[in-house]
């Protein structure tokens, strides 16, 4: 992402809706300007802003006319007044960032968007958390921190090493250059992003030594870690087998995604989607 | 995409929080649109009265605008949600979602899509006894769930506390911390109303879950206290 010199009149609404704070008013150029290497490219300033059409050169003038009286010139918190923000030509490695950072745009490795990655919300189609497994979604960066490829693989690694295999469909395993390892391309580690999700599975016997990695690791790496643990319930909708362990661990489970099983794969959906389309109750 | 899930706040915040989320099956195979059932998930929301409509493509009921004459900085901005332009602004599969601020309309909506067997994938994202609620009350029995444990080291009672709530309504991170604080700030100096920050918040939100009502709760919460 790029402010254009020519139209920013320096009003600091921008400043204040970067979710890294990568946006400041330089003291000398009197304009925005972004830190680039603190920005992760998520497009929250670009897409996020309303856009208006003032003259830079009038807001400018009119500015400094205000200042005089010690008033000032204040837009709507959320508009860029003269649309200033303009889109960047990315290239490797730097593209890396808005691949994880806008949710807008759809990981190629997964064809998801947001963070990439689905968890349990299709399992009753994709069955891909069976019972007795706990499917993990370990997430870096947020809120408003962020994080670089080289502190995900600290987590990696200390997982690999405990014999912990991956989801492979997953943006961050996609650019893992060793599986088993869990080693990351080197030439990313340090591209910052505002939020990663490394999905695992294990039987649910696992749950506790996995979260204890996670604890140990998360002490070491400067980013905030937040878990979400997924599990297939009993045929009476129960689980009765990991949220004993989690609460048995200190944590209060009080939020929660919960699929209702209503999904059917594709070829199913065919028969409800013909009703749908002729306005019948399928 | 864990959008939802992780919401800062303790149980009781989540009293007017039900957000659900319609999914279309995935793969190569794919033969059949998900379209029309998608596009049947929003018009459903509508008739229970949500609070905010979207998808994660092009976002939710409230979004930025793009003036085309200068004179437009002059007009005021709406701040009430314009379902019906998402649904009509609809344009391919990706995940849909509808937000609820009472338990009745969420139930009611979760029952009518338990009898229209759209085919998608349903999920609720809120508290535990709140999404067990609606599926008790559609005589529906959970299939998966998906626990949020949290922020590791960030514990529920932390000073800002409600910059953290209204910042992690947005579970991709498009709204800042410092913009949810600014708000805030200007509500609290009365330089604008709870209902215009709600919508300045919002318009950041990229996929439509941010719930307008809670958010508006937490704000008027914060007016008069940090803690």
């Amino acid at each position: 992402m790029r402010i254009n010199p020519d139209k920013c009149v320096a009003c600091g609404n921008c400043t204040y809706v970067c979710p890294m704070g990568a946006i400041y008013i330089d003291p000398v150029k009197n304009r925005a300007t972004i830190n680039t290497d603190e920005c992760v490219e998520c497009y929250a300033c670009y897409n996020g802003l309303s856009k208006e059409k003032l003259p830079p050169r009038t807001v400018r003038a009119v500015r400094r006319f205000m200042k005089i009286f010690r008033t000032r010139f204040e837009p709507e918190p959320d508009i860029c007044p003269t649309s200033a923000f303009e889109p960047d030509h990315l290239e490797w490695p730097r593209i890396v960032r808005r691949a994880f950072s806008d949710p807008r745009v759809p990981h190629e490795s997964t064809g998801v968007v947001g963070r990439g990655t689905e968890e349990v919300k299709t399992n009753d189609v994709s069955g891909r958390v069976g019972p007795g497994e706990a499917g993990f979604t370990i997430e870096f960066g947020r809120p408003g921190v962020g994080a670089r490829f080289h502190q995900i693989q600290e987590m990696s690694r200390a997982l690999a090493r405990a014999g912990v295999s991956f989801e492979k469909n997953n943006p961050i395993a996609s650019l893992m250059t060793d599986v088993t390892t869990s080693d990351i391309r080197p030439d990313i580690l340090n591209e910052k992003v505002l939020s990663a999700i490394l999905e695992i599975k294990v039987p649910v016997e696992r749950v506790e030594e996995v979260i204890r990695i996670v604890w140990e690791v998360e002490q070491r790496i400067d980013t905030v870690v937040v878990l979400g643990v997924g599990v297939r319930c009993d045929e009476d909708g129960e689980d009765r087998t990991v949220a004993p362990i989690l609460e048995r661990l200190g944590y209060r489970l009080h939020r929660a995604k919960t699929n209702l099983g209503l999904g059917r794969p594709p070829a199913a959906q065919a028969t409800t989607e013909t009703a749908v389309k002729a306005g019948e109750s399928p | 995409m864990t959008n939802t899930l992780h919401r800062f706040g303790t149980a009781e915040s989540f009293v007017d929080d039900y957000v659900i989320i319609a999914i279309p099956a995935k793969g190569k195979g794919r033969q059949v649109d998900p379209m029309p059932a998608l596009r049947r998930f929003l018009e459903l929301a509508l008739e229970y009265g949500p609070v905010n409509l979207g998808d994660a493509m092009h976002g939710g009921a409230i979004r930025p605008t793009r003036a085309k004459w200068m004179i437009e900085h002059w007009f005021p901005k709406k701040h009430e949600p314009d379902f019906r332009a998402v649904i009509d602004g609809t344009t391919g599969p990706t995940t849909y979602a509808a937000v609820f601020d009472n338990r009745e309309a969420a139930e009611k909506f979760v029952a009518r899509l338990k009898e229209e067997d759209l085919g998608l994938s349903i999920n609720i994202s809120s508290s535990l006894e709140n999404a067990k609620a609606c599926c008790d009350k559609a005589g529906l029995k959970r299939h998966s769930i998906g626990y949020s444990l949290g922020f590791e080291g960030i514990p529920n009672h932390v000073p800002n506390r409600h910059v953290m709530m209204l910042s992690t309504m947005c579970g991709h991170g498009m709204i800042s911390q410092s913009l949810a604080k600014k708000m805030i700030d200007f509500v609290k100096e009365n330089r604008r109303t709870p209902d215009e920050a709600v919508a300045t918040l919002c318009r950041f939100c990229s996929c439509g879950i941010f719930n307008m009502s809670r958010a508006k709760r937490i704000i008027e919460d914060a007016r008069k206290k940090t803690f």
